[in-house]
């Protein structure tokens, strides 16, 4: 049984179809990379596993249950999906170790003491202990996400997705956050990533999916996606996409 | 003149100590008022908004102190309650309406991000409004509140048309009995700026106290 099946899934923005009928499984322990051009439902993909958008119709079933229907807890079901966002939306009143500890004595109800040695534990994990104090406005974008991730990391999630999480931040800070999600993915933890960063991408998935208007084009290993795409509309998107940014790749490997 | 002006100031002191328990009363009630109507109308379904909506925009239509004579004879007509208590919770209502705008502004300058992160940790509606949104709309809050704070303060003036015997009450007392209009109301209004600018002065200090640091700089 795989830990994520959508079936048939639908969402519509008023008269805009953004989501035409996706269907897709991801196994316990999967990296699945999600590619395309912007405005093409993959957040919106996303944010309707976590139902903090809700399906005009189809199922989305988590770790064997259908999430989809009615009378599910959803504060529940979002303990266990993680999801770091492309702003970090970081709680902007709290230090960062607040941060990481508020879901989990406000909702996990743990102890505080508790609590916070193991937020500890999760900022040492992202490579920012030094920085518990410290509030979002004095971090720098890079380590706003890491605390955003361990965040989300520190609730003991299934599955962990990712909206862009590199896509607001300067080059040279990418890295730093491209690291501490290759180290989650290496300990086991599912992901679904939607981003632009093609290298991630080949080293870190076990699978890419090429989406477009709304539908999944191609789904394959990174080797075939990136090197010998089936479809037409993939072949001419990462031709298109690594015309754009090759150069800008070149530059920062050369920082 | 200053004999006079002693003889007169026990009277507005007296007056000050309720003019501070009529607004104290009435800005607390009226916090919780407003506090629930913003989060009716920024959080609530469509009937909440509504009624939220309505009240606020009737409220503030409305000269206070007209607020102030219809709620006390609404007020005292179901309760048999003192002319303070009726009187303060008569400004609470209006105020509650004002606080809620200011409220509501603060709570819409929240960033969508904040709530939407809150929920991604399994954080129920209620429970994000209450740790997330709540404690950063109200440093928001804080300047526009102190203005209506103030607003307030000499808005507790108002509740000397019902005989509560508050500073403007008392100068009035002391103006007719000696005939000196100008000591009585001069000193009120010098009572009245003293209180407001404590308050202002007292406001900021608690801005400043909980701002959220936002550059290393400030660590």
């Amino acid at each position: 049984m795989d830990l994520i099946e959508i079936k048939d899934l639908h969402k519509k923005y008023g008269r805009n179809e953004v989501i035409k009928g996706i269907s897709l499984n991801v196994k316990e322990g999967e990296v699945v990379v999600i590619i395309g051009p912007s405005g093409t439902g993959k957040s919106t993909l996303l944010r309707c596993i976590n139902l903090l958008t809700k399906p005009d119709s189809g199922e989305i079933w988590f770790d064997g249950h259908n999430i989809t229907t009615q009378g599910v807890n959803l504060d529940h079901v979002r303990q266990k999906i993680g999801m770091v966002f492309q702003d970090f939306n970081l709680f902007n009143h709290l230090t960062s170790l607040n941060n990481v500890m508020i879901g989990l004595t406000k909702v996990l109800g743990m102890d505080p003491e508790e609590a916070k040695t193991k937020a500890l534990k999760e900022l040492e994990h992202v490579g920012l202990l030094n920085w518990a104090d410290h509030y979002p406005g004095q971090l720098s974008g890079g380590q706003k996400q890491r605390v955003a991730i361990a965040r989300s990391f520190a609730m003991g999630p299934r599955v962990m997705l990712f909206d862009e999480p590199t896509s607001a931040l300067d080059p040279e800070l990418i890295a730093d956050v491209l690291l501490v999600m290759k180290k989650l993915a290496e300990e086991g933890m599912t992901m679904l990533v939607v981003t632009h960063e093609m290298g991630f991408a080949s080293e870190v998935a076990d699978r890419i999916i090429f989406m477009e208007s709304g539908h999944i084009v191609e789904d394959g290993p990174p080797e075939q996606i990136i090197h010998h795409p089936q479809q037409a509309r993939t072949k001419e998107f990462l031709q298109r996409f690594t015309a754009l940014h090759s150069g800008l790749h070149n530059n920062s490997k050369n920082d | 003149m200053i004999e006079d002006f002693l003889k007169l100031l026990p009277y507005l002191l007296q007056g000050m100590v309720v003019t501070l328990k009529v607004t104290f009363v009435s800005l607390s009630f009226g916090f919780v008022i407003g506090i629930l109507l913003a989060i009716m109308r920024v959080y609530g379904g469509k009937v909440f908004v509504i009624i939220a909506t309505i009240y606020s925009t009737v409220m503030r239509a409305i000269p206070v102190l007209l607020v102030v004579l219809i709620l006390y004879f609404v007020i005292t007509s179901i309760i048999n309650l003192p002319a303070f208590w009726a009187g303060s919770l008569a400004l609470a209502f209006a105020s509650g309406a004002y606080q809620s705008e200011i409220l509501r502004g603060a709570f819409l300058s929240i960033p969508k991000g904040q709530m939407m992160a809150a929920r991604s940790i399994g954080m129920t509606r209620i429970r994000a409004i209450r740790f997330i949104i709540i404690p950063q709309a109200l440093r928001l809050a804080i300047t526009p509140w102190s203005n209506e704070a103030a607003i307030l303060l000499k808005d507790s003036s108002l509740v000397y048309v019902l005989g509560v015997p508050e500073i403007l009450r008392q100068a009035q007392y002391f103006s007719a009995r000696t005939y000196e209009p100008f000591l009585a109301f001069g000193s009120a209004a010098l009572i009245y700026f003293i209180l407001t600018f404590i308050t202002n002065r007292g406001l900021e200090a608690v801005q400043r106290h909980y701002m959220i640091p936002t550059s290393l700089s400030n660590v």
